[in-house]
């Protein structure tokens, strides 16, 4: 791996993507040999690992709008890496096409003869039915497809052109992407993950997804960084500050989540309505349990005790732990919300959870590195640049 | 009547811009003074390390006053809802932690605050009436466009001459003593 230091060129990634390619070939391999053996493990292995890696897109894209948005200093050195990851998120359509094609297999609403003994589902067929699940998965991938081209081709066109005009236009562009992204996050949660239960909903899903989604990018990015720099990128460039700031995000999101995941809790548990406790009933039956404490202290305790102080988030090598930690965790609350469906009562890890997951991961970062290295991983002409590099936390 | 001898409670001295003052601050440190601050009219980056000022101790005390929030909660709670008066609400046991947590959160935030507030007026030694520097006129210039370095005379490194020395030596214009005038 190798960086110009005039033009901030990435080349000599040829090692990198080629592991990530072998690795996401041999996921694939293993997914279709789970596809014909176990094909029930298989696509709820195949759901949890989408959705993690989904939700890193996700995360990115929402964190490229908000630093538009707000008109953020500090970022301008790390947002090229986060438009990486973004525009690679339409690639996961070619992957939701797959479960699409197999409804069946996950989603109990989409058995004709479920819904006709259902009373519940057949109020709920006009929203939930295969055909205008479908349509609504096109037009989520759709909205983040088109966001994340505009975005990114303004900033590449802003490495040669009108630094602050395109900037500007950047930021109308995330005004109302970002209420498109809030609207297609929530209901892209509601429709894959919640729906799993049809019975059971939550109002306040999506914006617990949403959380996770931004730990997740959070901890991916941070987790990034420390790889770049142990190669000799950007060294001068992402100093600690950077770091601190990352650090502070994710001990603040640790909370949000937390905050989020209790009030949903709480409103449950206080109702006591059957129809809704039952999804957490689910998740406290056998070693359930188990995983639901494990979340509480390994999702929030931990992090949160781990994180509060300013000397941690100012050590890159805490913070390397910390986002591998926060990157397990949250696949283990994906895992917490998709599992429970199949494996009733009792929980247990697959190897297609591997396969699927690096199958899936292993052709995503492939398509980040291309990208990596066909243009500068910085924004060379945005007019914050300088500022961003020399910061300084007070 | 004998001339009464006032007493010369510090040195002030003015500078001309952010860069000298945090200059002139460094070397104030490493004379060795502890008992001295600058004054200007915005936060001046870097001015922390410059005076060597270590980090801040409010930090702890807020966690730890957080942490007794907790707790206080937590047992007034407990106290109220299963010993000092139990009421079965909605079927759940008198002892149900989860009703209590909004509770405990608030209370968390509370004492915090307070601890923060109030630790940071502590730590500063304020409200005061009184501080040696409104002897000079001057020194309202901090509110607007001048940048000063006071040393107070209960520095154990405070010498009259001396210190008054060490501040014109190091760029410091116009330095004056701060004595009572009246």
């Amino acid at each position: 791996m190798k960086l110009d230091k005039d033009t901030f060129n990435l080349s000599e990634l040829e090692g990198l993507r080629k592991f990530a390619l072998l690795l996401g070939a041999l996921g694939l391999a293993g997914c279709v040999f789970g596809f014909c053996t176990h094909r029930d493990q298989f696509f709820y292995s195949y759901l949890t690992s989408l959705i993690f890696w989904l939700s890193i897109g996700l995360g990115s894209l929402f964190f490229v709008l908000l630093h538009h948005l707000v008109d953020a200093t500090w970022s301008v050195i790390i947002r090229r890496l986060l438009e990486n990851v973004m525009i690679t998120l339409p690639v996961l359509l070619f992957f939701f096409i797959p479960i699409l094609l197999n409804l069946h297999d996950l989603y109990h609403w989409s058995h004709a003869d479920a819904v006709a003994q259902d009373e519940l589902l057949q109020q709920k067929e006009p929203f939930l039915n295969p055909a205008f699940f479908s349509i609504r998965a096109v037009i989520y991938f759709l909205i983040w497809g088109v966001l994340a081209n505009k975005l990114y081709n303004t900033s590449l066109k802003q490495d040669n052109g009108d630094g602050r005009g395109l900037a500007l236009k950047m930021r109308n562009i995330s005004g109302p992407g970002m209420l498109l992204f809030a609207l297609t996050c929530t209901f892209a949660s509601f429709d894959w993950i919640m729906s799993l239960d049809p019975h059971w909903y939550s109002t306040i899903f999506g914006v617990y997804f949403f959380a996770g989604c931004f730990l997740a990018i959070l901890a991916f990015t941070t987790l990034t960084l420390s790889f770049l720099q142990s190669k000799g990128v950007l060294t001068d460039e992402v100093t600690i500050e950077h770091y601190h700031d990352l650090g502070k995000l994710m001990f603040a999101f640790t909370v949000f989540w937390a905050y989020i995941a209790f009030s949903q809790y709480f409103l449950i548990w206080y109702g006591n309505i059957p129809e809704e406790t039952i999804w957490y009933l689910h998740r406290w039956e056998g070693n359930w349990k188990y995983l639901s404490l494990f979340l509480v202290l390994g999702h929030f305790v931990i992090p949160f005790t781990i994180l509060l102080s300013r000397v941690p988030k100012r050590n890159i090598r805490v913070m390397t732990i910390m986002s591998v930690w926060m990157l397990v965790v949250h696949w283990l609350d994906i895992f917490w919300l998709v599992m429970p469906n199949l494996q009733k009562h009792h929980f247990h890890f697959s190897w297609l959870d591997i396969a699927t997951f690096i199958g899936i991961g292993g052709t995503f970062i492939y398509f980040v590195c291309k990208r990596l290295s066909s243009q500068p991983i910085v924004p060379v002409n945005d007019p914050k640049l300088q500022a961003s590099i020399k910061f300084v936390n007070v | 009547m004998p001339e009464e001898i006032k007493k010369i409670e510090g040195v002030l001295a003015e500078f001309g811009n952010p860069k000298e003052l945090l200059e002139a601050a460094e070397k104030v440190r490493d004379a060795g003074y502890k008992r001295f601050d600058c004054h200007t009219p915005f936060p001046v980056h870097g001015m922390d390390a410059a005076m060597g000022l270590g980090p801040s101790r409010l930090g702890w005390l807020v966690a730890a006053m957080g942490f007794a929030g907790t707790l206080t909660a937590l047992a007034m709670q407990w106290w109220m809802s299963a010993v000092d008066y139990p009421v079965v609400i909605s079927g759940k046991p008198l002892f149900s932690f989860q009703a209590f947590i909004p509770i405990i959160f608030e209370v968390t935030i509370l004492f915090s605050a307070f601890a923060t507030v109030i630790g940071m007026l502590g730590f500063n030694i304020l409200p005061r009436f009184h501080h040696p520097v409104f002897y000079s006129d001057r020194i309202r210039k901090a509110t607007d466009d001048g940048f000063f370095l006071s040393i107070e005379s209960t520095d154990p490194f405070f010498r009259e001459d001396k210190t008054k020395e060490l501040l014109t030596a190091i760029g410091g214009q116009e330095v004056e003593y701060l004595v009572a005038n009246d």
